[in-house]
C-alpha cells in the first residue's frame, strides 16, 4: 500500500504505558471477582489512584515531548493491526475522568463500604467493578486509533453504565435502566453499520489512514451520518435525550456523578474524533450548522425543563441535558468556510474545556445532591430551606459547581464560553453567542432557585436524619474547586489539545 | 445480481426491518428482538464487505469476520443483559414494560417533559 511509506509511526518510548492503562483496570475487575466482595473495594483503592498517576505521566509525556504517544499492538502495523495513540485530547481527557473517578470512589466509600468485615453484599461489589470497567472504558475510547476498537470500547462503556443506573433494583430505576440501554444499543448498532460501510469503501478503519483516504461519496455520507446519529443518541443530545433524566436522577449519588459527568462524555469523545479526525470536510457547512442548531436546542430545552423541576436530582439531570447542547456548539464554530472544514482551532479547545469542566462540576453537584438527598431524606426543591445552615460544605460546593456551569470567572465553564464566544465573533456567526448567553441565564435561573431555598431560614429547626460524613462533603467541594480553577489553565502556555493533532496530514481532500 | 449483492440487499432489508421493529414496538422483549434482527442484518452486511475483498485472489478478507464475530459477541452480551434487566422487571412489577404510568412504583422519578 502506499500509504505505508508515509506513515513512520512505530511505537513510540513509553507506549506501552497505553496499554498499561487499559489492562490495569481489566485486571483489576478480574482480580475482584477472584478474591471476591470483600476485597474488591481495596483493589479500588489501589488502582483507581494507580491510573490517575499513569493518566499523569501520560500527560507529562504528551505534554513535554509535543507528540502523540504510540503503541502499535503486537507490532502489526495498520491496516491490519491496531494502534494505540494518545494526543494531547485523550491526555487531557485520561487526566480529568481519572480526578472525577477518584473523587467519586472517595464518596462511595460511605455509600459502598466492602471493607470492615461486613457480609458480602451485591450492590457494592457490583458498584467498584462497574467503577473500574467505567475507567478502562474510557481509557480505551481516548486512545482507541480506529472505528471498530471505539466501537468495542463504547459497548464496554454501555454495559458498564447501565448496571449502575439500578443498582439499587427499584422498579422505576431498572425501567430506567432498561430504556438508557434501549437507546444505547441502537446508537451502538448504527454505528456498527458506519464502520461497516467505511470498511467496504476504503478497506481500513484506521483513524489516521482512513483520514487521508476518505473522499465525498455517498456510502461515506451515508456511514457519517448512522454513525453520528448512533453517537448522538448515546451522548443523549437533543432530540434523543429522553433516557437521560430518569437514568441519571435514579441512580445513587455516586453512580449519577459518574454517569452524567464521565459516561456521556466517553460518546461525545468519540464524535470529536470522528469528525476533527477522521473527517474534517465531511460536514459541510450545512451539516456543522446542524450540529449546533441540536445544541442550541438541547440548551434551551434543557435549561427550560430544568427550571420547572420539583426535584434537585431531575433539575440536575435536565442541566445535564442543557450543558451536552454547549459541547456541540462547537462544531460550527469550528468549522472554516475557507477550507471548508472544521479546523482544530480554538473552539476545539473551548468545547473540550467545557466538557472538562461539565465533568468535575456535574459530579460536584450529584454528590452534593446525593447528600442532601440522604440528610433531609427528599430532594424536594421546595424544601430545602434551611439546608445551608446545616450543611454548609456540601451547599457550597453545588452553589460551586453552578459557578462552573454558568460560567462566571475564574471557573473552566467561563474559560470555555469565552473561547467559544471569541470563535462565534470570529467566524461572525452571532446567533450561536446568543445562545450560549441565554443558556448562561437559564443556568443563573435554576442555580438560583435551588439556592435560594437552600439558604432561606426555615422556621423550624432543620433535624438531619444522618450526620454526613466529612469526606464525602470534602470529595464534592474538591471537585467543585477543581472545576472552578480550571480557568487558571489560560495561564499555561501551551494549548495540550492542539498536541498531536492530524493537521499536517491532510492533504488532498477532495 | 450477484450473490453479493443478493445477499447486501438482503442485509439491507433485516436491517430495515429490525429498526421498523425497534422505533414501534413499545414492548420490550419485542425491542430485544428486533435489536438483534437488526444486527443480523449488520453482520450480513459485514460479510458481504468481507467477500467483496475476494475479488484479490483472496477468499474473502479476514479483518471484518473478525470484527463480525466481535460484533456477534457483543450483540450477544447486549441481549443478555436486556433479558435480564426485563426478567427483573417483571419479577419487581408483574409487567415488563416501559410506560411509567403502570409501574408499581410509589416514589416515581418522573419528568416534567
Amino acid at each position: 500500500m502506499p500509504e505505508a511509506n508515509v506513515l513512520p509511526e512505530a511505537t513510540t518510548t513509553d507506549g506501552a504505558l497505553l496499554v498499561l492503562a487499559i489492562v490495569l483496570p481489566a485486571a483489576g475487575i478480574l482480580l475482584s471477582f477472584l478474591l471476591g466482595g470483600r476485597y474488591v473495594e481495596r483493589i479500588a483503592s489501589v488502582l483507581l489512584p494507580s491510573g490517575f498517576f499513569l493518566a499523569t505521566i501520560i500527560f507529562a509525556d504528551v505534554w513535554q515531548s509535543g507528540q502523540r504517544l504510540i503503541y502499535i499492538v503486537g507490532d502489526w502495523k495498520p491496516p491490519l493491526g491496531i494502534a494505540l495513540r494518545a494526543d494531547g485530547l485523550s491526555a487531557a481527557m485520561m487526566v480529568a475522568m481519572a480526578v472525577v473517578i477518584c473523587a467519586v470512589a472517595v464518596f462511595a466509600h460511605a455509600d459502598f463500604d466492602t471493607r470492615g468485615g461486613s457480609v458480602e453484599t451485591r450492590a457494592p461489589f457490583a458498584f467498584w467493578i462497574l467503577l473500574m470497567a467505567i475507567w478502562g472504558a474510557m481509557n480505551m475510547v481516548f486512545l482507541g486509533g480506529d472505528l471498530f476498537t471505539l466501537y468495542v470500547a463504547i459497548e464496554l462503556l454501555t454495559f458498564a453504565a447501565v448496571p449502575l443506573v439500578c443498582l439499587d433494583g427499584r422498579a422505576e430505576t431498572l425501567q430506567a435502566a432498561l430504556r438508557y440501554l434501549l437507546f444505547a444499543l441502537l446508537g451502538s448498532i448504527l454505528y456498527l453499520v458506519g464502520t461497516a460501510l467505511l470498511y467496504g469503501s476504503y478497506a481500513t478503519l484506521d483513524i489516521v489512514l482512513l483520514s487521508r483516504r476518505l473522499h465525498m461519496e455517498p456510502a461515506t455520507l451515508v456511514a457519517a451520518t448512522l454513525m453520528t446519529t448512533g453517537l448522538f443518541a448515546k451522548t443523549a443530545l437533543f432530540p434523543l435525550h429522553l433516557w437521560l433524566p430518569p437514568a441519571h436522577a435514579g441512580a445513587p449519588a455516586a453512580a449519577s456523578a459518574v454517569l452524567s459527568a464521565v459516561v456521556v462524555k466517553g460518546s461525545f469523545f468519540i464524535l470529536v474524533r470522528l469528525w476533527f479526525d477522521v473527517m474534517p470536510a465531511m460536514p459541510g457547512p450545512a451539516g456543522a450548522q446542524l450540529f449546533g442548531a441540536l445544541g442550541a436546542a438541547a440548551i434551551v430545552f434543557g435549561s427550560v425543563v430544568a427550571l420547572r423541576q420539583q426535584r434537585l436530582k431531575l433539575l440536575i439531570a435536565y442541566s445535564t441535558v442543557a450543558q451536552i447542547g454547549y459541547l456541540f456548539l462547537m462544531f460550527p464554530l469550528a468549522f472554516d468556510t475557507v477550507s471548508a472544514q472544521l479546523q482544530s482551532s480554538g473552539a476545539l479547545t473551548g468545547g473540550m474545556l467545557q466538557a472538562i469542566s461539565h465533568a468535575t462540576a456535574k459530579a460536584a453537584m450529584f454528590m452534593a445532591a446525593g447528600l442532601i438527598y440522604v440528610a433531609l431524606g427528599h430532594d424536594r426543591i421546595a424544601e430545602l430551606g434551611g439546608v445551608a445552615r446545616a450543611l454548609p460544605m456540601t451547599v457550597f460546593a453545588f452553589a460551586l459547581g453552578g459557578v462552573s456551569l454558568i460560567g462566571l470567572p475564574p471557573s473552566g465553564g467561563f474559560l470555555a464560553k469565552w473561547i467559544l464566544l471569541e470563535a462565534t465573533v470570529a467566524t461572525g456567526q452571532w446567533w450561536w453567542a446568543i445562545v450560549m448567553l441565554a443558556g448562561g441565564l437559564f443556568t443563573s435561573g435554576y442555580m438560583f432557585i435551588v439556592l435560594s431555598r437552600a439558604v432561606a431560614p426555615s422556621s423550624e429547626l432543620l433535624k438531619l436524619r444522618i450526620d454526613v460524613p466529612r469526606y464525602q462533603e470534602a470529595a464534592a467541594l474538591a471537585l467543585a474547586l477543581t472545576s472552578l480553577l480550571l480557568g487558571l489553565v489560560a495561564l499555561g502556555p501551551v494549548d495540550i489539545f492542539q498536541i498531536g493533532r492530524p493537521e499536517s496530514t491532510m492533504v488532498g481532500l477532495r | 445480481m450477484n450473490a453479493a449483492t443478493l445477499f447486501g440487499l438482503s442485509g439491507a432489508a433485516l436491517v430495515g426491518i429490525g429498526l421498523y421493529g425497534l422505533v414501534t414496538n413499545p414492548e420490550p422483549l419485542r425491542k430485544i428482538l428486533a435489536f438483534n434482527l437488526l444486527g443480523s442484518g449488520v453482520f450480513l452486511v459485514f460479510g458481504v464487505v468481507s467477500r467483496r475483498a475476494a475479488a484479490s485472489g483472496l477468499g474473502g478478507d479476514p479483518v471484518p469476520q473478525a470484527m463480525v464475530i466481535t460484533a456477534i459477541v457483543v450483540a450477544f452480551a447486549a441481549t443478555a443483559m436486556a433479558i435480564a434487566l426485563v426478567l427483573r422487571l417483571l419479577q419487581e412489577t408483574g409487567r415488563p414494560t416501559l410506560s411509567a404510568d403502570n409501574s408499581g412504583g410509589t416514589d416515581t422519578v418522573r419528568g416534567n417533559s
